[in-house]
This record gives structure tokens, sequence and C-alpha cells, in this order.
């Protein structure tokens, strides 16, 4: 039965109908979203819940992935597809075109990973309290971000969103045994509803610019104040939702505390989400100005730097690996700026090198990234601290876990062989090409975010050889780093896919080009797109340079530690100048590697130190230790939310705490909804007689 | 006439480097009033330690081992991106200077976490050290770049490099060229940046994050600097110096005589100047980022 919106979608030009990918992707989310279902029915501590669910998201994430990659290669407009709505008559409009898809295998290839790591991390028989809330509720998220990249109308969207919303958080404050945990899920709910309060006024504003629902661009000659405030909106909405400093102050809490894996997911695919909004909202408003462009350029510039510069200070591990992924999307937004700076421009090799870096770095940071958090939740597990410092010499016991947390500290580093350095060369190579061509005035400044990106570079291979070095390296720190054990093999498992992916696109990059250039054709919304996304780059000769690198330094590696075996070198304790017993506290400790990092950015990181000083002649037993702030979090919300607190105490008195108190709220607020069915207007008329 | 040229680079790029190290010596026991070693005996050293016995320590792991070839093969690939003289580098596409910035990232990542692989505090204090100030002079290098990327308007080294030949404005190149002189002195542990004749743990910065190889590893970490310093001036060369003949293979011979006398000129710079305290070496690099950055601001006209 055709519907108003069919007939919209039939007059915007494309197609509803039947669409394999679209069936493909529907029954992945039906499968992953129900994974953890029977598992609700086993008793605690049964296995066979947990590996059901394994079974159906690892199967559900084979059939999704195989609907992206054929959406990515074959159709990139997609079709419309109708399901039924809430409402009769209002139907769900859902769209897979090349720009979801990009997102929808990235969200699928985290979902079987991350299932099958948490076969391992989160056995069933060790966190029988809150295996299978955890499982069911994982499973609902990742269909929720699928259903946000499929999403064509707004209620779908925000239905997908909200879901996205509360799953997150409940899987957030998994451990909510422990109050920090408690409270890094309060500040995420409260941010992610923020953001959802701003995204509600987003899609208002675009209802009465557009005249539709559907998720279309508005018409051209809408007024520019009602484009720039569409947009500003979407900033603040979906960059509470990316981590857009200083909208940031949810993740570094959020990811501390989170399970590893789920970690993984908030880091590598739910920031991203983020970054698809605004790349969507982006795409339904024509002809933005370059101011956009530059503001979002300086935007993502700024986070990159701060970010490196504040993860720098971290000495909880995943705390580290949250403030650099603010220091990606950082990245990320720099490669959209500029797309947005060339659109404004007419420079369309601009737009190309934008885009597709941007997107490149969304797949692989959702790569490496996830290949760290696992990583991470394997040392954690074994050492039984997320402290680096109390961490040390896990090499030795856990060999894999190093070896793959090292990978994925080299992707993030942009260091070639690997994937990293692709999409930052696009980028590179992007902000450069207006200081080759262009006779314009701007190129300067544009050509300064690649000395920006540079230091972030450097500034990210400090912080990584600190973790990398102090977790793994050396002599072990405690005793527990020194009984760690190596994970077992489903969680070595998806490490090894991911670090096979990273090392696959950084040695092969031509692999993903034709899905990149079909999801950056889509997003600048011309076809020309597509074959500029070949000729913009020396694929060819970066996947010879990259490959022959890669090969010359495993066999040279190969090859010097079969030297050593056959010259049976001996084995002896450390000489560094011929103390004869180093002992482990003599070496370097993550802080003090970083200390004077720390103290040249001191400016920027305000870093407190709390303990007794050095300065007295005859020294007592003392303890010293300093910590980096988030300025944004631990200062200016934590000081604006005391006063707060105070100015709103009176109207804090409704929130008593009475359950039956809070029912009559509902129950008031029903009845006040129903009241406006009444037609007062009728009724008026007929005691006035009328 | 391609491969030839290719075949020449590739060998100067292989057996020239250790030239260099001995020129400085020399030199250094010029000024001293002393004879000095031969000129030839870096070249000697190396084989000397590649037929030594070495020892590892029980600390390390595979990493330490694979440090000194990760850093010999990056900064071999990123001399084949450099061009020697007049003839275009073997390796050459747009975009090829960021690949040269991030392959000496890639031996550095490499090398400070061998450092930290041997558990022992000089090795971390020279790592920490390392880093920090790479992460000033990679910022200062890729400004200075910048000049040249307005300058022969391309991104890839060779264009780039051999642009001051035929281009007109000198003023920003000889201000790049200083700022990068500075950063060659940094990245390659001259003074006054670091000492690399003392072994004290106050001073040093490269030479402590190696002081637990031996053997065929030493040699090879002794070559792969050498090779890292003759990059790094044939880069600071093409700035200095463009000269060019009718004659391609007299360019290239004056090319190499000119790396000689660059070695020359450190060693003398090393025998005048002293070494900066640690705590003034972020300030020398910021200055020389200000260098290269006033170069720029000078090409935005």
């Amino acid at each position: 039965m055709p519907t108003a919106g069919d007939a919209i979608a039939r007059k915007s030009g494309a197609e509803t109908g039947f669409y394999m990918p679209m069936l493909l992707t529907l029954m992945a989310v039906v499968l992953i979203a129900g994974s953890g279902v029977p598992g609700l029915f086993a008793r605690q501590g049964a296995a066979w819940g947990q590996i059901t669910a394994t079974a159906l998201t690892v199967l559900g994430a084979g059939v999704g992935i195989a609907g992206g990659w054929l959406a990515l290669s074959v159709a990139p407009a997609g079709r419309i597809c109708l399901l039924p709505g809430i409402w009769p008559g209002m139907p769900l409009h859902l769209r897979l075109d090349a720009l979801s898809a990009f997102f929808t295998v990235l969200i699928f290839l985290m979902a079987g990973a991350g299932a099958v790591y948490g076969q391992g991390y989160w056995n069933e028989a060790k966190h029988p309290r809150t295996g299978r809330k955890l499982r069911a509720i994982y499973g609902l998220l990742l269909a929720s971000m699928v259903m946000v990249t499929l999403a064509y109308d707004v209620i779908a969207f925000l239905m997908a969103w909200e879901i996205m919303a509360l799953t997150s958080f409940f899987l957030i404050a998994t451990e909510d045994h422990k109050p920090e945990c408690r409270q890094a899920a309060w500040i995420y709910v409260v941010a992610t509803h923020v953001g959802t309060l701003a995204l509600f006024a987003v899609f208002a504003l675009l209802h009465g610019a557009s005249g539709t629902f559907l998720l279309q661009p508005v018409p051209v000659r809408t007024s520019m104040t009602l484009q720039t405030a569409i947009f500003l909106l979407a900033l603040l909405g979906f960059g509470l939702k990316a981590g857009i400093m200083p909208l940031h102050f949810w993740l570094p809490g959020a990811h501390a505390n989170a399970p590893s894996h789920i970690s993984a997911l908030l880091s590598g695919v739910l920031l991203k989400i983020g970054i698809y909004g605004l790349l969507r909202i982006l795409t339904l408003l024509p002809h933005p100005p370059a101011l956009w462009g530059v503001l979002v350029l300086i935007l993502g510039a700024t986070n990159a730097v701060l970010g490196v510069a504040l993860a720098l200070g971290q000495h909880d591990i995943k705390r580290l690996l949250a403030y650099h992924s603010i220091e990606n999307i950082g990245i990320i937004l720099m490669g959209v700026g500029l797309a947005m700076i060339g659109q404004a421009v007419h420079q369309p090799v601009w737009v190309v090198l934008g885009i597709a870096g941007g997107l490149l770095h969304v797949w692989n940071h959702g790569l490496f990234k996830s290949l760290l958090f696992l990583a991470a939740g394997s040392a954690i597990r074994g050492a039984h601290t997320r402290e680096i410092d109390a961490m040390g010499g896990l090499a030795h016991r856990m060999s894999f876990t190093a070896g793959l947390f090292m990978v994925g500290a080299v992707a993030i580093c942009g260091l070639p062989p690997l994937n990293g350095f692709i999409s930052e060369l696009l980028i590179y190579i992007g902000l450069l090409a207006p200081a080759t061509h262009s006779a314009g005035e701007g190129w300067a400044a544009v050509a300064m975010a690649a000395v920006a990106l540079s230091v972030v570079g450097a500034l990210a291979v400090a912080c990584f050889v600190k973790v990398f070095g102090a977790a793994f390296l050396g002599h072990a720190r405690t005793n527990k780093a020194a009984n760690a054990h190596e994970a077992p093999l489903s969680m070595i498992a998806p490490m090894w896919v991911l670090a096979g992916l990273c090392a696959a696109i950084g040695m092969a990059p031509l692999l993903v080009v034709v899905p990149l250039g079909h999801a950056a054709a889509v997003w600048a919304g011309e076809g020309t797109v597509f074959a500029r996304v070949l000729t913009v780059m020396p694929w060819g000769i970066l996947t010879a340079v990259n490959s022959g690198l890669a090969v010359s330094l495993v066999l040279g590696t190969f090859a010097i530690r079969a030297a050593r075996r056959a010259a049976a070198v001996p084995c002896r304790p450390t000489w560094a100048c011929g103390y004869a017993r180093p002992d482990h506290r003599m070496q370097y400790t993550a802080t003090s590697f970083a200390q004077p990092l720390v103290r040249l950015l001191r400016w920027a990181l305000r870093p407190i130190t709390h303990g007794g000083s050095a300065h007295t002649i005859f020294l007592q037993p003392m303890t010293r230790s300093s910590h980096v702030p988030d300025f944004v979090t631990d200062t200016m919300l934590f000081r604006f939310w005391q006063s707060f607190k105070q100015k709103i105490s009176p109207i804090r008195r409704v929130q008593h705490g009475s359950v039956q108190r809070y029912l009559l709220y509902m129950m008031l607020a029903l009845f006040v909804l129903l009241a406006t069915l009444i037609p007062f207007g009728d009724l008026w008329r007929g005691i006035m007689g009328r | 006439m391609d491969i030839v040229t290719h075949f020449l680079q590739a060998a100067s790029l292989l057996l020239f480097p250790p030239l260099l190290p001995g020129v400085i010596n020399k030199t250094k026991a010029w000024f001293a009033g002393r004879k000095g070693p031969p000129l030839l005996q870096p070249y000697f050293d190396i084989y000397k330690l590649l037929r030594k016995r070495m020892v590892i320590s029980t600390t390390t792991t595979w990493i330490f081992q694979a440090a000194p070839i990760v850093t010999l093969v990056a900064t071999a690939l990123a001399g084949l991106l450099v061009p020697l003289g007049p003839f275009a580098a073997p390796i050459h596409f747009a975009g090829d200077m960021i690949l040269f910035v991030y392959l000496f990232g890639l031996a550095r990542f490499f090398t400070t976490a061998a450092a930290l692989d041997t558990g022992s505090s000089f090795e971390g204090m020279g790592a920490s050290r390392e880093v920090t100030f790479a992460c000033i002079s990679e910022g200062a290098l890729v400004m200075g770049l910048l000049v040249l990327v307005r300058l022969s308007h391309s991104i890839s080294l060779t264009p780039m490099l051999l642009a001051p030949l035929t281009h007109s404005p000198q003023a920003p190149v000889l201000m790049m060229a200083a700022g990068l002189f500075v950063v060659l002195l940094a990245e390659n542990a001259r003074i006054p940046v670091d000492d690399p004749n003392t072994h004290l743990e106050l001073t040093m910065i490269h030479e402590v994050m190696v002081l637990d190889y031996s053997g065929p590893l030493l040699g090879i970490i002794n070559y792969a600097s050498a090779v890292r310093l003759f990059v790094l001036s044939a880069v600071v060369l093409h700035l200095v110096a463009p000269f060019q003949t009718v004659i391609p293979l007299v360019d290239w011979a004056v090319f190499m005589a000119e790396m000689v006398a660059m070695a020359g000129v450190i060693g003398t710079l090393e025998s005048v100047m002293a070494r900066l305290q640690l705590r003034h070496v972020p300030t020398l690099l910021v200055a020389a980022g200000l260098l290269c950055g006033l170069g720029f601001v000078l090409m935005v006209r």
C-alpha cells in the first residue's frame, strides 16, 4: 500500500523494494539482538547461555558483514525499506547506502570480536551475577547501533538512539557494586541525554525546513541562519556522543570502569556513531559555508593535541586509551573539516582527500583501538590491576598479549607499515593540498594543522612507548605482575583477527579503496568522487613500499633471532654500567618516563602533586603522588555542579525517593496528556451555544 | 640510465655513511692537536663488532634484538626517498615526505621500547629524553618542509629538495636550513644536544639507550646511526649548497664532497662548542622550530 513516505521517496529518486544487503543486515540485527535472550532463561553460572549468545552473535556478525560488504561494493545508493512502526500509517523508513554500510561493517566486526572475547574475559562461571544481563544488553546495544545507521526517518533514528544510550548506560554500570563505576555511569547518562535533547531540536528544525520527517536534504532556499542553527546543534548533540572536547567529560570515566570488551565497543564503535550522525546531518545541509569547515578543522586539531597531551599524564591504562580515543576523533574531524572546506570552495580534490582520510580513520581507529582495549583487558586480567606502574615485565609471561598490544601501539601512532599510517597520510596530503595548488590566503592556516598532526604523532609515540614499556617490558613491579598468566584462546583469537586486519589494510590498502570510494561518494553527493579516490593517492606504490617494509622487518627479526640461537649467545642480567644487582624498583616507571613531557606541557596539563616535599635535610619516610586532572570534568564541571546543586535545593524536595509518589507523578502526567485530546474548542462552542 | 643512477644512489647510501663519523672524529682530533683515528676507522669498528660474540640480557624480549634491524631498515628506506646530487630518488611518490618523517618515528618507537626493555634506569632516562625532544624536533622538521612544499608545489621529496636549484626566494630556504641543521644535530646526538663521547648518565641521550647492546647488534646500531647522519645531511645540503653543472656525475661527486665538508663542519662545531644543559635543549629546539616557522611566514605572501 503506497504511503506518503513512498511518494516522497520516489520523488527524491531513491527506490523502495527488496534489497539483498538490507535483508542480510536486518537478519543480522535480529540474530544479534536476540543472542542474549536464550541465556536469560539459564540459571546463574550455566555455560550454555554464554555459548549460545556467542554463537548467535558471531553468526549474526558474519551475515551482517556480508550484507554490508555487498552494499559497499555493489550498489552505493541503496534502497529504502519500510518496516511497520509503532503507529499504523507511520512506517519506519530504513536505508542502507554506502555511508551506512561503512559503519555497519565496523559494528558487526566488533560485535563478533567482543562476543568471542567475552567468552574468556567475562566468563559466566567467574561472573555469575552480571553475565546474563551483560550479554542480553550487549546484543541490544549492537542492534540499536546498526539501526541508528540504517535509519532514514527521524522516529526510527531517535528510537534507536535512545535504546543505544540506555543499553550503553547499563553496560557501563555492569560492576555497579563499585562507587566509581556508578558515578561514571551517571555522568554518562546525563551527557547522552543532553545530547539527545539537542538532537530533538535538530530534527524539529529539520522538519521545519524540509517539511518531512525523512532524512532528506533541506531545500536550497532554506535560510542560512536556520542551517547554521541545525549544524551547531548537531555538533553539540553528536559531539557529546563522539567525545569532542569540551564535551568529552564522560569518556575517561566510562571507558575506565566498563569491562574491557565493552570499553572496546564504546571506544571503537559508539564514538563513531556520533561521527556518523554528524556526517549524515552534513549530507542534509547543501552548500555549507567555509566557516563551518574551519570550525570543525580547528576543533579537530585542538582535540588531537589536547587529547594526547592529557593521555601522557594518565597512569590508569584504560583512561589513557580513552584519551587517545579523543585524539583520534580529533584526527577524524580534521579530515571531515577539510572535506567541508573543500565543498565550500569547490575543490573536489580536497573533499575526496578529507572525507576518505576521515572515513578510513574511522575504520582504522575502530580496529586498533579495540585491539588495544582487548589487549589491555588481557593484561589487567593477568596482573589484577589497571595501574601501569603496578604491571611490568608482562611480555615474558603473556607474550601473545604483549605482541598484539605492540601491533596496536604501532598502528595507533600512525607508523608505517600499518593501517594508521595510510589514513593519516590521506589527511596529510589533504591538508597540504592547498599549499601546493591554491593561490588564496587560507593555505597557511590549513598547513599549520599538518604541523599540529605531526606533533600529535610524536606525542603519541611517546605515550605508547611509555605504556608498552612500563606495562609489558622490563622487570615486574609487583608480585601479581610477576605471576601473570596468559589469556585463554577465546581472548587471543579476536585480537589476532583485529591485528591481522590492521596489517592487511596497512600493507594492502588497495583492498579498501572501493568501499572507501563508494562511502565518500555518498557523503559528497556526487559520482566523480569515486573515480577521484583512485587517483588522489599513489595506492600502488604505497602498497609496494609498505609491504616491502613489513616483509623486510619480519625477515630481519627472524634472521637475528635465528643467528642468536645458532650462536648460543649467553644470557646475563642487564649490564647497565656495571651495577651488580639491578632491582625492579630501579627501572623507570611510566610516570617518570612521561615526566619531562608533562613538565614541558605543565601550562596545559596543570599536574597536581600530593605528599611531602624532599627539600628538608633529614628526610623522613614519605609518600608522594601526582596526577593530571581533567580540566573539564574535575574543575569546571565539578565547581559548576556544586554551585548549581545549592541553588536548586528547594526544587529538589520533589525528589524524595518514595516510589508511590513517583507513580502518582506519572499518573498525573498521563492524565494531562490524555486531557489534550479533549476537544476544548467544540466544548466551549457547545457551552456558549454556537 | 635510471637503473644506473638508482644503483649508484643505493650503493652510496650503503657504503658511504661510515666515512662521516670518521671525518668528524678526525676533525675533532685535529682541533685537539692529536693525530686521531684513521678516516676509515668506523668501517673497521663495524667489521670488528660483527665478528664478536654478543651477550643478551635476561630481562629483555625479542624487541631488544629486533630494534637494531628495525632502525636500520627504516633509516635505509628513508635514505632511498632522498635524492642524492642531481638524481631523483629511487623511490618517489606524492606524499613520501610524510613517509620520510614517520620512518624516523618508527625507528624511534623501537629504539626507545628496546631501551625500556632492559629494565635499567639508564636506558629509561635516555628513552624518556629522546621521546621528549622528538616531539619538538618533529614539529620543526615538518614546519621546515612546508617551506619546500610551497616553493616546489609538490609533496614528494625529490622535487622538493631539487627545487632550491631553480626557484628564487632564498631567504626562507636558508632560515629553514638553519632550523633543520639544529634538528640534524638533535636527531644524531651531536653537540650541543648530546655528547657522543662521554658516558655519563647525566649527559647522554642516544648513547645511553644502547648501553646494553654488544657484538653484531651494536655494529648494526653504529652503522644505522651513520646512515641516519648521511640521510639528514643530504637533506640539509640540498638546501644550503645547490650546485649544478651540465654533467650530472660531476654534480654527484661534488655532492659527496660536500657531505664530507658537512661532516667537517659538524666536527668543528663539536670542538668549539660545549654541550647545552639538558633543560635548555627544548629551548634550542623550539628556536629551531621558530626559525623554520619564520621561513614559512616569509612564504605566505
